[in-house]
């Protein structure tokens, strides 16, 4: 009876194996990965009869390395980070795609023109741009309320503690904005001392009253709980608590930090054409705008743009939440994965270092 | 010979001595000794063959996987399996050798067989480890030399990027030539290498690992000690009481032993937030000023309650296993013969509970050290440890040589602890329940 039932399991994972009925799909879980099952994976499988299984991560660059070093891949398509799909399309992790594959805008403009700038790697095809920006708990300010990065950074004014992400490259940036550093000099500054010195000067004139946060949810839950006045957060994230839950939160789009999430497959994945199929459909034109009716992230394609509509409450304009919108962009600083892939390591050491001294 | 064939002791002082005439044999004729040592390996045999499927079992799923990783602390063939003729060049030539035509020639034909096999990144980012910013020159230049780079090798490098010519790279090149290197061990206690292959001390603002070495340790004694303070007598009156009682106790001993370590973290981020229930209370009670809320989370503070808490349980169960089986009558002899409360304690009950203190110690002691969720959560910035770095380099930096390093030194650290208590205290002396 055992045995049977063994041999039967074991059968069973091989006819699934054969099949290529099915993707695998590693993603980040919470609110994103549901707007991803809504907007891209119940239409590919009402459309193809695929089904698509949705794994979560912390960070899907990390059981993606994993996988392909140990010669053992069991994911199709991840969702990664701009410079984790760089690096690991160099380090020959990745199958590369070709633009002229991707289906063409509903006009007919070709993908590659399509796509927002840098959205198209040798490897990889973004799906969402989204942002960090600042957001704030309106009930803590009585008199003014903050509207710049600067502001973050001036607790007279502003009182109350700050949020920010324990990591160099969502904080030094901020810093060197708030010293009145433009947008476009961001990364200029970086590579050089000065300009790493005057970040880090700059951080320490809040050191004490920040509360480092690690994991995306919790900055919305130190806003709500009252224990920070002012922190960074994932614009989805905190779109979702002052849409969905009615939290008193207003975002700040000066200085945001823009960053794109991209699909890439990996060399041997179980599953090769049902993934090539799942990225085609999920990053055309309809699909990306469908998208945005679940999570404040904007579109990677321009043709989306003029499809976004309503958030799934029904009243909820999305246009002026998405990151990509005209207000957002006017003071926004686009994430450099080339720059980050030379300098992460290094930048991350100093600034532990720099944390861990008092 | 004669005399002592009469001697009566003759007999057992030969087969003491295991030689002469006088050796036992077995029923059947067969010296006795071998026939033991033949039935004993048999038995040895067997009980191999029943642990066989465990010790199979340890090394496949631990053994194995534990050695790869801690493989890649000290090698790292990210450059000498890709760059094979320059690795070449620079194992016939001595250190400081300045590049030849030959050693340009070899990086260019290199390059060029890496930017086409698409390995070129990994290069880059084994160098970058040890020369930041230089993983986009060989991206970069892979992409620009795709197909092929035309000779003189030197001129056309150098024209795609200066740095080429930089002597600190060619260094930092010949160290990754040879797969084996020591560098992430260094690197893992703050040193570096310089131009001309000299280890010193990196940077000051860079220096980060050893302080959490020492603060990782720091903070495992202090938080042992804290929950030996507050274990020993939770345990007494555990082993004390009547069944009844104790094991209603042990029940909330046990429970939030039960309870995942995630809901204990962040409950006690619910307690001790600035806008928390233990603020709010001391607010409400007037003890302190709405603006003078104590910060007892994201710092050292925070970490050293959580962990104590979370960790108390280990301090505690093996303490009351030893408890129990302490008879109360040596104390009362000791009370009898004239001792005082507290000599007894100290002179006859205490020592007898140095077992399970021990193996306490030793569980907290060195789960404290390779704590790591608590820390990253309730630790702010200065209540970060050593493991944060390692998780850090793991999913964040993808530098796993790095995390492996910095694990293997952990884990050595451990182990001379362990072995320091086995000659102080003696491992024999430990009772884990």
């Amino acid at each position: 009876m055992k045995t049977t039932l063994i041999l039967s399991t074991a059968l069973g994972g091989f006819a699934f194996a054969a099949a290529a009925q099915e993707v695998n799909v590693v993603s980040w879980g919470g609110a994103y990965e549901v707007s991803q099952v809504e907007a891209y994976n119940k239409p590919f499988t009402a459309e193809t009869g695929i089904r698509v299984n949705m794994i979560a991560a912390d960070n899907p660059a990390t059981p993606l390395r994993a996988q392909v070093e140990a010669r053992n891949v069991s994911g199709d398509v991840f969702d990664v980070e701009v410079s984790d799909a760089i690096r690991l399309c160099d380090e020959g992790a990745l199958v590369e795609i070709d633009p002229a594959s991707l289906p063409a805008a509903p006009d007919g403009t070709p993908a590659a023109d399509d796509f927002v700038p840098g959205a198209l790697l040798d490897c990889a095809v973004a799906n969402i741009v989204w942002g960090t920006v600042i957001s704030y708990n309106t009930t803590k300010f009585e008199g003014d309320a903050p509207t710049t990065a600067a502001d973050l950074f001036d607790t007279e004014t502003f009182p109350g503690k700050r949020g920010l992400p324990k990591n160099p490259k969502r904080t030094l940036y901020l810093a060197l904005i708030a010293d009145g550093v433009p947008a476009a000099e961001v990364y200029d500054q970086l590579a050089t001392e000065e300009g790493v010195q005057r970040a880090f000067d700059k951080l320490d004139t809040i050191k004490s009253d920040v509360v480092w946060w690690e994991a995306g949810a919790q900055p919305v839950q130190l806003l709500a709980d009252g224990e920070v006045s002012m922190t960074t957060v994932y614009n989805g994230r905190v779109f979702d608590a002052m849409v969905a839950e009615n939290q008193p939160f207003e975002i700040i789009w000066d200085g945001q930090y823009m960053d794109m999430d991209m699909f890439v497959i990996p060399v041997d994945a179980p599953n090769p054409e049902a993934a090539m199929e799942y990225l085609k459909f999920a990053t055309d034109t309809q699909r990306l705008a469908d998208q945005a009716r679940y999570i404040a992230y904007g579109p990677a394609r321009k043709s989306s743009a003029s499809l976004v509509g309503l958030y799934q409450d029904g009243v909820t304009e999305m246009g002026p939440h998405m990151p990509t919108s005209p207000e957002a962009l006017a003071n926004a600083v686009m994430d450099d994965p080339e720059f980050w892939a030379d300098h992460a390591a290094e930048l991350t050491e100093r600034f532990n270092s720099w944390l861990a001294s008092s | 010979m004669a005399n002592a064939a009469l001697d009566p002791h003759a007999a057992i002082a030969t087969t003491a001595s295991g030689v002469g005439q006088g050796l036992l044999t077995t029923a059947d004729g067969k010296p006795l000794a071998r026939a033991l040592v033949r039935s004993q390996r048999r038995a040895r045999r067997r009980a191999f063959l029943l642990v066989l499927p465990l010790l199979a079992f340890v090394v496949i799923t631990f053994v194995v996987p534990i050695g790869q990783m801690l493989q890649r602390s000290f090698y790292n063939d990210g450059f000498s399996a890709n760059m094979p003729q320059v690795s070449a060049w620079f194992a016939a030539t001595e250190r400081g050798t300045d590049p030849d035509d030959a050693a340009w020639t070899a990086l260019a034909q290199d390059l060029v067989a890496s930017a086409d096999a698409r390995s070129i990144g990994v290069v880059g980012t084994r160098v970058n480890y040890d020369m930041p910013g230089t993983r986009s020159l060989f991206t970069a230049t892979g992409r620009q030399v795709r197909g092929g780079l035309e000779p003189p090798y030197r001129e056309a490098l150098l024209e795609i990027n200066e740095t080429w010519g930089d002597p600190r790279l060619w260094s930092v090149m010949r160290e990754a030539s040879t797969p084996v290197t020591a560098n992430f061990y260094l690197a893992a206690v703050d040193r570096t290498r310089d131009d001309e292959g000299r280890v010193q001390q990196v940077a000051e603002q860079q220096r980060i690992y050893v302080t959490l070495f020492w603060r990782t340790f720091w903070l495992s004694a202090v938080i042992t000690a804290l929950t030996f303070v507050l274990g020993f007598p939770i345990a007494h009156l555990l082993a004390t009481l009547p069944m009844r009682q104790s094991n209603l106790l042990m029940i909330l001993v046990l429970l939030p032993f039960w309870t995942s370590l995630l809901v204990r973290t962040t409950s006690w981020m619910v307690l001790l937030q600035q806008q928390g229930v233990i603020n709010d209370i001391l607010v409400w009670m007037g003890v302190i000023g709405g603006g003078q809320r104590l910060q007892m989370i994201y710092n050292q503070t925070g970490t050293i309650i959580a962990m104590t808490h979370i960790l108390l349980p280990f301090m505690i169960l093996p303490l009351y296993s030893v408890m129990r089986t302490i008879n109360p009558s040596y104390v009362r002899a000791a009370r009898s013969l004239g001792a005082t409360s507290w000599t007894a304690f100290r002179r006859v009950y205490f020592p007898q509970t140095l077992p399970g203190l021990g193996a306490g110690a030793m569980l907290v002691f060195i789960l404290a050290v390779g704590y790591y969720i608590t820390p990253a959560l309730v630790g702010g910035s200065s209540g970060q440890l050593i493991s944060n770095m390692i998780a850090s380099h793991m999913t964040g930096t993808l530098n796993w040589s790095m995390a492996a390093a910095l694990a293997a030194l952990l884990l050595g650290a451990v182990l001379v602890l362990y072995w320091l208590y086995d000659r102080l205290v003696g491992v024999d002396n430990l009772k884990l329940g």
